[in-house]
């Protein structure tokens, strides 16, 4: 199996986070990983993006070529839009809907849902919402942790062992909510996903 | 054996721990930053007693690194490759002293130039100092290399450069780790009778001899490395040397089945036996390497060569990293279509972070050098460099490490009044100090301004060593304490800071302005 991820979002959201948790997890199935990521001046406020690749076969480039990527996941709308052109027209493309609108040209957020909606397979949904429904609003990376689930050949179970192994040193109640926030992100996937 | 997911950074890092490594000496700079981290938040290192400090600016470091091999331990250097301009005088006479202890002198190169003002290749570097180089194509190798570097330093007594790219510092892979690990050498400084150390020229040129002599032996060296790498081909038409991480992207073209000869490259000097044997049996050479076209130029030599083939000519871009597409066009392989990028889509560059000091400060001094139409700003390498973006616009050059004081009082010696410079508090003790010094001699009309956030902020707060000292080091050097002023960055203080601002700059001498508070990053961690 394999799986091609370009991760995105704006510096400071945390696509970092998304990237560990399935890479832990890829590593605890024995599965080859290579993770590309971006630090440096990009994080501060800028477009920041992650290739993600999982293999049961030795990965070669630690970039994904563009056109190739089975996912993009994307923290916020428009930074979906920029990675789009990473994406296989077999790939599904996932997508926070609330934006970061920390630029003076702003597009309309209207018509970067439709082009994201245009998309053959696209989840696009309000992660923060979930995520407040959940418990707390900054478990937004959660509910598009669960979104992407359905999409990846992982065992039932093994990225919400993963997620509660990830948070452990902060409680019993964060592990919750993150949980919580997970299973309802996963609902959205599983919806297109069938 | 054990299976970690670790970055290239931090793959070298844990290779040079179970290599024995005593001490690691670095200045921050992306992306080589995550090495030092790596230590020290290593439970492997803090038991193993391991050094690892950050230090004030990259000489500093490369000495502090020769000092241990010279004590006879193996010790490491880190920068990023701007850094290594830095420690150039005391890099490039660590090959004439030699060492004693192994020496990894770790360059992380930045082709694309992600977070950097150029994308110089360290690998011309090496060549320059006569010393070998390794480039490793894999956080495996990475880790590998580090012992096989320290082995190879010690037997040839001189250092060792590890090159690495953006791509491989920043990317993570799964890295098998040694079951055991090697024992720190003892200390054992040369005997009193050993005086290669000492440079006065009578020895240096015995030592230049000698490194002259040695080039042979690295050459064989090479050739017989294990991390160098011919592999045989049907497809004669075109040959391939593949540098680095390069051979991933080739790899990756051909899923794999490359069906050309393939020399893989990753230790210098280039090993001439197989090089000799790719040049003989294939019809032209491509040149795969990620930064300057080092290898490709060489095989060209000035008059060209229409058998070379690469970035000069043509067949790959000129600047810019390599990627799997990139390769993959250049052998005319077939590729998927990509589609345009929406019109939707606007750039996003990065900006100074909510609640950052460096806003407050900009403002004041934009709203102060209304007064002051010829105003000019010397910037500096920082966060606040972002100063030069809307809507501050408030900068008019950021050059290296230091030179916004030097350059505004050489700017200032021609005649530029008010010339003010914008520098923060570790690029100040990193290299602004001793402009500041030439500025107090000559009593120059410029405006030092020292964003103090207590950290080196853009590479994600490191320790800095003046943190916190900035009156006193400017007192220090010779700054009149009339005209040391600070302020406090905040909304409330605006008019108090514009004042202060105006008074320095319409002072017809030296004057030092201290904008100190904590970056917000910092202050979120530590609440964390």
């Amino acid at each position: 199996m394999k799986h091609d991820i370009v991760l995105a979002g704006v510096g400071g959201q945390g696509i970092l986070t998304i990237a560990a948790i399935i890479g832990e997890a890829a590593v605890r199935q024995g599965l080859h990983v290579k993770q590309s990521e971006v630090h440096g001046m990009a994080q501060r406020g800028g477009a920041v993006l992650a290739h993600l690749r999982l293999s049961s076969e030795p990965i070669h480039s630690d970039l994904i070529a563009a056109g190739g990527a089975d996912v993009v996941l994307a923290v916020e709308p428009m930074e979906a839009l920029r990675q789009a052109e990473s994406l296989s027209p077999r790939g599904v493309i996932l997508a926070n809907a609330r934006p970061v609108r920390n630029i003076g040209d702003y597009p309309e957020l209207d018509d970067i849902l439709a082009a994201l909606r245009a998309f053959p397979l696209n989840v696009v949904i309000d992660a923060e919402q979930m995520a407040q429904d959940a418990g707390n609003a900054r478990a937004m990376n959660m509910v598009m942790l669960g979104a992407v689930s359905p999409f990846l050949e992982f065992p039932d179970d093994l990225l919400a062992t993963t997620i509660s192994d990830t948070f452990a040193r902060k409680g019993p109640e964060v592990i919750a909510v993150n949980l919580k926030a997970f299973a309802a992100g996963r609902e959205a996937g599983l919806a297109v996903k069938r | 054996m054990a299976q970690h997911l670790l970055l290239g950074d931090e793959a070298l890092a844990q290779g040079a721990i179970d290599a024995g490594l005593s001490g690691c000496y670095a200045y921050p700079g992306t992306p080589s930053t995550e090495i030092m981290e790596y230590f020290q938040g290593s439970a492997d290192a803090s038991e193993r007693g391991i050094h690892r400090q950050w230090s004030s600016n990259e000489k500093v470091a490369m000495e502090e690194a020769l000092g241990m091999s010279y004590a006879g331990k193996r010790a490491m250097v880190c920068m990023k490759h701007v850094g290594l301009n830095v420690a150039a005088d005391g890099f490039v006479n660590a090959a004439i002293t030699g060492t004693n202890g192994g020496l990894i002198v770790t360059v992380a190169d930045d082709p694309s130039m992600h977070s950097s003002q150029n994308e110089q290749d360290s690998r011309f570097y090496a060549q320059f100092a006569m010393i070998p180089c390794l480039e490793p194509s894999s956080q495996q190798e990475a880790y590998d290399m580090a012992g096989y570097a320290f082995a190879l330093s010690e037997q040839q007594q001189l250092p060792i450069m590890m090159r690495l790219c953006t791509r491989l510092s920043h990317s993570r892979a799964d890295v098998r780790t040694a079951a055991s690990k090697s024992e720190q050498n003892g200390l054992r400084p040369p005997d009193a009778a050993t005086r290669r150390f000492v440079l006065l020229p009578a020895i240096a040129k015995r030592n230049y001899d000698a490194l002259c002599a040695k080039q042979d032996t690295l050459v064989a060296s090479s050739e017989a490395s294990p991390f160098n790498r011919y592999e045989d081909g049907a497809d004669k038409s075109v040959g391939i040397i593949v540098c680095g991480i390069a051979y991933n992207y080739l790899q990756e073209a051909f899923g794999g089945k490359c069906p050309h000869p393939v020399l893989k490259l990753s230790q210098y000097p280039l090993p001439k036996k197989q090089l000799a044997q790719l040049m003989a049996s294939c019809q032209s050479v491509m040149v795969l390497e990620d930064g300057m076209p080092f290898v490709e130029q060489m095989l060209r030599g000035p008059l060209g060569n229409d058998r070379i083939l690469g970035r000069l000519s043509g067949e790959l871009p000129r600047t810019g990293e390599l990627n799997p597409r990139l390769v993959a066009k250049a052998f005319q392989l077939e590729l998927p279509a990509v589609p345009a990028l929406s019109p939707l889509v606007k750039i996003r560059p990065p900006r100074l972070c909510d609640g950052c000091p460096h806003i407050n400060t900009y403002e004041a001094l934009g709203e102060a050098l209304k007064d002051f139409a010829d105003a000019k700003v010397f910037g500096d390498i920082g966060c606040y460099t972002l100063g030069a973006l809307p809507p501050y616009n408030a900068i008019s050059s950021c050059v290296d490490m230091g030179a916004s004081i030097t350059m505004a009082k050489g700017a200032a010696d021609a005649g530029v009044y008010p010339a003010i410079a914008i520098i923060g508090d570790s690029t100040f003790t990193h290299s602004g100090m001793t402009g500041l010094l030439d500025a107090v001699w000559e009593n120059s009309p410029i405006t030092v301004m020292i964003l103090d956030n207590g950290t080196t902020g853009m590479t994600g707060g490191q320790d800095s060593m003046g943190t916190g000292r900035m009156a006193e080091i400017c007192a220090g050097i010779g700054v009149s304490r009339d005209h040391i002023r600070e302020f406090v960055p905040l909304p409330k203080n605006h008019a108090v800071n514009v004042q202060i601002i105006r008074e320095e700059a319409a002072y017809r001498g030296l004057s030092v302005i201290i904008a100190r508070r904590e970056c917000v990053q910092t202050l979120r961690k530590k609440k964390r």
